[in-house]
């Protein structure tokens, strides 16, 4: 980050520059206003009965249930979830390679730009819209919930591919081609082994965070621990509620623990 | 017999106005064997660029095996660069790839594609690749990764896809830099042997000069971008040498340090092994 | 050098490929059930009951609704979700800013020596962090349906849930940002007797100031985002209404409402990035 063009002194703690007193003062009632605008009731928010409204709705959460037959169902919802977020991590992976390849410019230059473009209005839209979309399209459960994943996790992986492509040394692939290659096997055999271990590591990473949303895309309808959540706070179920959430914290460990061992795996 | 390498007036200029390569005129018949050899910066890899395909001439005219690459449509032109063989100094192969699967590469120009995929997945010809490697002393390592080799096991492999490609035209920029002088000789060996089986012809750039003289029936010397000498190798000599190197100290490289050297060629006997035996080292 | 070894007949196959073979078969052996427990079913995009529904959705995104009861709900919409999202990112910080003045190292008094009290200092810091990994561990929106739950809808369970979460992942990154500075402004001044809190202002804001608040500064543009995804749950903002919109098969809204958010990222970005050049 380069210098200020105001004379920004040396900072001690009592030592700030104009601009930075304006900014900061602009900050503050920019929050100011903001709670004034939401006119939150804070005076009924942390009263006695809301304290105690709060307290009883926490105690409600313990324990949490723990019949058999509601942890099996817990456990498929589990599984559900993972389910949802390992294939659309999978989907998004084979067709953001396919999307990367045109948005790394391998088929020109007016190509380039539709992919770039197409890949960031999948990238922008955020999984819970795709998913309310999709599930008008697919109907109501995790095929929804898949679709939704796959989209959005394209337009991130497609970006991360083409970037990985673009940034790989061509000399490997040139060879290839001064000594007669066709395209794709030039690129199979000289960019794609550089990129693979990159590509690798971002779908894992991937999968890391679409496990949370995998979970969360249930409260609009695709199925797994999230549809369990929704449901059970609707209808006041708070100790099946509980037993949900620690399923849905202990899948995320998990399948953290897993995909920190797989990359450190690949980093040989 | 039509020339298989001609080129008139070839230049090459860098955006810069530096000129790599300028005004050369050469000829070539089938099957000869050439060395280019001179100071760092004389355009020698420039030349084989050109040579190759690889670079577009800015001046002049070129034709290899008998037609001018750069008036050919996209698929005669990549039918052409199947029938030449650039052996590169620092071979670029990507690490993660297995020394197998990059030799086999020299013939993905042949092969359809499905043929090529089906490779990366598993080698279609492993007693090729193998028989290629086995002639540079290289056959146990068939199924290594490239990134646990050496430098001159590598350069090695690099040798072995262009002779598992067989191609016409053997363009070779500095080969066998990484090598000691034992493994360097021989493995110019197997190239001159390939190229001499097929009627191939062969261009190597060489930074020894002993090398040069010993497998390589005619030398040109370049400096500058330009031609300083075309002759046979029996008619090079130490003088012409000198000057050739002036740049460097007049120091004429050779792999040996032989001080003989500076003696004309023929003293020592045309296919004299110009190296010691005591300065073998162990592998490169 | 010419000579070639006689190797035996196995080294003629490639030993990568039963590696490769049984990895394969591993990998369709767990994808199979996968595909199962996730329905896939591409068939069913193509069933004539969906393809209307989606298909009229779609012919209803144009022309997107503009009229103006509408922009007006959508401007105060728009201003709702800036609104949590900075109200939210300002009780996060009163939530950090004293957790990380706890768990950070760099205002250690017991680390210097080390001094008297030093296991009970690691033991507060450990315990400390471990709250600041609780926080984040919940999604935004998690907490944000179960604050719906006992508030009711409107955007107190938005600021609430991002508070919460945000103020672990502030608290966690100002502890590593105040560690990770020079810190030996602030040890002079620890050991020459100082407060912690002097120590903190003198030794080591001025130096740490700058990323503090850049990060904070991003961190309110992703709750800028997080505001309109806990919407959906009820918890006000272009969400709430998007939910609503999308609820109704209204498509010309929902397409209006979901440019409107992409505007609101871009400005967002473009705030986020004018702050920290200002604050610089």
């Amino acid at each position: 980050m380069s210098a200020p063009e105001t004379s920004c002194a040396p900072r001690g703690a009592g030592d700030f520059c104009l601009s930075c007193l304006l900014t900061s003062g602009l900050l503050v009632v920019a929050v100011v206003a903001s709670f004034a605008y939401l006119q939150i009731d804070f005076g009924a928010l942390f009263s006695r009965e809301a304290a105690v409204g709060m307290g009883e709705f926490v105690a409600s959460f313990f324990p949490p249930a723990s019949a058999p037959p509601f942890l099996a169902k817990t456990a498929l919802g589990a599984l559900q979830t993972f389910a949802v977020a390992a294939v659309g991590t999978l989907l998004a992976a084979l067709l953001g390679v396919l999307c990367a390849l045109p948005a790394a410019g391998r088929a020109g230059g007016a190509l380039r730009q539709v992919a770039r473009f197409a890949l960031n209005v999948l990238r922008s839209v955020p999984e819970l819209v795709w998913a309310t979309l999709m599930v008008l399209a697919a109907g109501l459960g995790p095929f929804a919930g898949t679709l939704a994943l796959a989209l959005h996790t394209t337009g991130v992986l497609g970006r991360l591919f083409a970037e990985a492509i673009e940034n790989a040394p061509p000399a490997a692939e040139t060879a290839l081609r001064e000594a007669g290659s066709g395209s794709a096997p030039a690129f199979l055999y000289g960019t794609l082994p550089l990129v693979w271990p990159q590509f690798i590591a971002y779908g894992l990473y991937r999968l890391e965070m679409n496990i949370r949303m995998a979970a969360v895309l249930g409260f609009v309808g695709a199925g797994g621990l999230g549809q369990m959540l929704y449901f059970h706070l609707s209808i006041f179920q708070q100790a099946e509620a509980a037993t949900v959430l620690i399923a849905m914290l202990l899948l995320v460990l998990v399948v953290d623990a897993i995909s920190h061992q797989l990359r450190g795996q690949l980093a040989n | 017999m039509s020339p298989s390498l001609v080129t008139r007036n070839l230049g090459l200029a860098h955006g810069n106005g530096l000129r790599a390569v300028h005004g050369l005129d050469l000829q070539l018949a089938p099957g000869e064997r050439v060395a280019v050899i001179g100071p760092s910066g004389a355009g020698k890899t420039s030349l084989l660029r050109l040579l190759g395909t690889a670079l577009r001439p800015t001046v002049g005219r070129l034709d290899v095996l008998g037609a001018n690459p750069w008036q050919l449509a996209a698929g005669d032109l990549r039918r052409l660069r199947t029938r030449i063989g650039t052996i590169h100094q620092a071979p670029p192969i990507p690490p993660r790839l297995r020394v197998v699967t990059a030799v086999l590469a020299g013939r993905l120009g042949r092969w359809p594609a499905a043929k090529g995929l089906l490779s990366l997945l598993y080698p279609v010809d492993i007693a090729g690749a193998r028989a290629a490697l086995a002639r540079l002393d290289l056959a146990d390592r068939l199924f290594e990764r490239c990134d646990r080799l050496s430098g001159g096991q590598l350069q090695r492999v690099g040798i072995a896809r262009v002779l598992y490609q067989q191609p016409e035209l053997i363009l070779a920029d500095e080969p066998v830099s990484a090598l000691d002088p034992m493994l360097a000789d021989a493995a110019i060996a197997q190239i001159v042997a390939e190229a001499g089986q097929r009627g191939a012809t062969v261009v190597a750039s060489l930074h020894a000069v002993d090398l040069a003289l010993k497998w390589f029936p005619r030398v040109i010397g370049l400096r500058g971008g330009e031609l300083a000498f075309d002759l046979p190798a029996a008619q090079v000599d130490a003088a012409m040498l000198r000057d050739l190197y002036a740049s460097e100290g007049n120091v004429v490289p050779t792999q040996a340090n032989d001080p003989t050297l500076l003696q004309a060629p023929a003293e020592l006997g045309v296919g004299a092994p110009v190296v010691r035996l005591d300065s073998c080292r162990g592998r490169g | 050098m010419s000579t070639v070894a006689a190797l035996p007949g196995s080294a003629a196959r490639d030993p990568e490929a039963r590696r490769r073979l049984g990895a394969a078969l591993l990998a369709l052996v767990v994808l199979w059930p996968l595909l199962q427990l996730a329905e896939f079913r591409p068939a069913v995009l193509f069933e004539a009951g969906n393809l209307r529904v989606m298909g009229g959705f779609l012919a209803s995104f144009m022309p997107p609704a503009h009229a103006p009861e509408f922009l007006g709900l959508l401007l105060t919409a728009t201003l709702e979700t800036l609104a949590i999202a900075t109200a939210g990112i300002a009780l996060a910080l009163f939530i950090a800013a004293p957790l990380a003045i706890c768990a950070t190292r760099a205002l250690s008094v017991s680390r210097i020596g080390p001094g008297p009290g030093r296991w009970r200092g690691q033991a507060l810091r450990g315990a400390v962090r471990g709250l600041l990994t609780i926080l984040r561990a919940v999604p935004e929106i998690v907490w944000a349906l179960m604050f719906v739950r006992v508030l009711g809808l409107g955007p107190a369970a938005g600021v609430l849930a991002l508070a919460i979460t945000y103020g672990g992942m502030l608290g966690k990154v100002y502890t590593e940002i105040l560690e990770s500075t020079d810190t030996r402004p602030a040890r002079t001044l620890l050991e020459a007797g100082s407060g912690r809190l002097a120590a903190l202002a003198y030794g080591l804001i001025p130096n740490a100031a700058q990323e503090l608040t850049s990060y904070t500064v991003y961190r309110w543009e992703c709750a800028v985002r997080a505001s309109v995804i806990m919407g959906f749950v009820g918890a006000g903002g272009l969400g709430q209404l998007m939910d609503q919109s999308m609820k109704m098969l209204n498509g010309g809204e929902a397409s209006t409402i979901l440019l409107v958010f992409l505007l609101l990222v871009l400005l967002a970005d473009a705030i986020s990035a004018a702050l920290r050049r200002a604050l610089a």
